[in-house]
């Protein structure tokens, strides 16, 4: 992967134009993220149904382009998911960014998030796409708030 | 600007052969770019001339110091006690008991907030820093705050962001103890007027602790002519290793001083009774410093000294006009940092562009800059961004370095657009 994949087009429109950008009043889930190295700091508000569906994820909050479209594509592709597919999906990103989890060779349920593979070689980057993602974990297991320093 | 905006450097020195002398810029990083290295504020490039110092003193004399009787304990104390006379004449300090040898400015603060603090500061008792303090500045002045019940006072900043004099004047008072302020500012690049503080703060007897860091690899320090207290600096922002670092303070200050760390090389005996304590400066030297370390600060400072701090001024002072004016010629472009007086950093933002994504951006280029807060935090609060890019320059940086830089910014923002 190289710095021009890493600043592929469908990021930067994620990042100028970030899908659910917004506050979800009185959502089931929510928590902060915080990024102290950086200074990303950014909220996910989900509504899980009874059946234990997303009905509905968003997000508000400042950071790198990096950061905010990935908590973007992960409010779209979360929204219909349930509850058990979603920390499956977490599992995966999470392995990906790592670089244990190769979505080319590896089985995945990543779909298009497998955009954000190859990130782990700027390990620098890793967290910017990963606070999102902690946050949306953190908010399921009912945490409040999410640094991850 | 100054005069020397067209397309030459200033022919006070051979940077062709001072560049030969720094390996790393022979590097490339990111497949096949030239290292274009602009993060001396983070940490300076090593000269050979320091490297194969420390590399002679762990490859052929290696040897602890201070008590060995065998040859290579002896030699070993002679350079390492060499190199703090070294320190001594690069600052003006009166002797070599004024020169701790510390991990670096970091420890040396906190020596000083631990130890001078906790002997002289008491509650209702005042330290005044600024609002440009690094971190290291602010922490340490906070847990002896914790400690003793102590009021911290902050002078504030303009818009450019220069110390409020008038404001910073009007927080001292009988009660301040402690004036501890950065010397040049890390993120900003102000260059503090720190006469006048001292100055202003010895009216009401108040200490003086100069944050020295950003200073000492741009220009001459003379602690006697400042009159200062206490002075800190790191070696590896002075061309040497990391690990070591000095706190320069007056006899009479060090000597009330109680030792922070207890163990070797700090005593004079020891039963289990009691134990006397070593003169300045084993004192508050315990335990095996950096040897390898200290030796190499000395040639670090030998080396600066040959090339002298005119021709490095004159060189930093062009680099930071000539990047400066490229610089505001790109659109959405906003330099934090614009005080009269400036060391050659230029911290800056671009609309739509976070840092972290500009730094990964020119880092794609070859080009190393420092992209967050720099240990900052409320500066960049003061100014309302949530971090900031930043390019710093040494003395081996060329004009074809600020060059590559304002490229690899014009594609980060085509990127983006």
């Amino acid at each position: 992967m190289t710095t021009q994949d890493l600043y592929q087009q469908v990021i930067i429109d994620h990042h100028k134009k970030p899908r659910n950008f917004r506050k979800i009043e009185k959502p089931s889930h929510q928590a902060e993220g915080f990024n102290p190295l950086c200074g990303d700091h950014l909220w996910v508000y989900i509504n899980v149904n009874a059946a234990g569906t997303i009905e509905d994820i968003s997000f508000e909050g400042d950071g790198c382009a990096i950061s905010k479209a990935s908590a973007s594509m992960m409010t779209q592709n979360l929204k219909g998911k349930t509850v058990a597919e979603s920390t499956a999906i977490f599992n995966d990103f999470h392995k990906m960014v790592l670089g244990q989890l190769d979505p080319e060779k590896d089985a995945h349920v990543l779909g298009r998030l497998a955009i954000f593979s190859g990130i782990w070689k700027y390990p620098a980057r890793v967290k910017c796409a990963a606070l999102a993602w902690h946050t949306m974990n953190g908010a399921l297991s009912n945490e409040a708030t999410i640094s991850t320093e | 600007m100054n005069q020397h905006t067209l397309n030459s450097t200033p022919s006070t020195m051979d940077l062709d052969a001072i560049r030969r002398d720094f390996p790393i810029l022979s590097r490339q990083v990111r497949d096949g770019k030239n290292l274009i290295y602009l993060d001396n504020a983070a940490t300076t490039l090593k000269p050979r001339q320091v490297l194969d110092v420390v590399y002679d003193h762990y490859a052929y004399g290696a040897s602890n110091i201070h008590r060995g009787v065998h040859f290579l304990s002896e030699e070993a104390t002679k350079l390492y006690e060499g190199a703090r006379e070294t320190v001594r004449r690069f600052i003006n300090a009166r002797e070599t008991a004024e020169v701790i040898f510390t991990s670096g400015t970091t420890s040396a603060i906190n020596l000083v907030a631990k130890s001078w603090g906790r002997k002289n500061v008491s509650a209702g008792d005042e330290i005044i820093i600024t609002h440009m303090e690094h971190h290291a500045n602010i922490v340490p002045w906070q847990m002896l705050r914790e400690e003793t019940g102590c009021v911290l006072k902050i002078a504030p900043i303009n818009d450019r962001g220069e110390l409020d004099m008038a404001a910073f004047e009007s927080l001292i008072t009988p009660r301040t103890k402690m004036v501890a302020v950065v010397y040049t500012s890390n993120s900003l690049g102000t260059i503090n007027p720190v006469r006048d503080i001292i100055r202003l703060a010895k009216v009401h007897g108040a200490a003086v602790l100069l944050d020295a860091a950003q200073t000492v690899a741009h220009t001459k320090v003379d602690v006697q002519s400042l009159d200062c207290d206490f002075l800190v600096f790191s070696g590896h922002k002075l061309f040497a290793t990391s690990g070591v670092g000095v706190l320069y303070g007056k006899r009479a200050v060090l000597e009330a001083m109680p030792p922070l760390m207890g163990g070797g090389d700090m005593i004079k005996s020891v039963t289990f009774e009691k134990t006397t304590y070593a003169g300045l400066p084993a004192r508050l030297e315990a335990g095996t410093p950096a040897i390898g370390g200290a030796i190499g600060l000395g040639a670090a400072i030998d080396y600066i000294q040959k090339i002298g701090f005119a021709a490095i001024a004159d060189q930093e002072k062009d680099l930071l006009a000539y990047a400066t004016g490229l610089l505001s010629e790109l659109p959405g472009i906003r330099i934090i940092g614009t005080a009269a007086e400036k060391t050659a950093i230029i911290s800056f933002v671009v609309d739509g562009i976070h840092p972290h994504d500009m730094g990964t951006l020119l880092d794609a280029e070859g080009v190393a800059v420092r992209a967050g807060h720099h240990c900052t935090q409320p500066v960049m609060a003061r100014f309302k961004i949530p971090a900031t890019t930043r390019a710093s320059f040494s003395f081996y940086n060329t004009r074809a370095d600020a060059d590559a830089l304002v490229h690899a910014i014009k594609k980060a923002i085509e990127v983006f657009a």
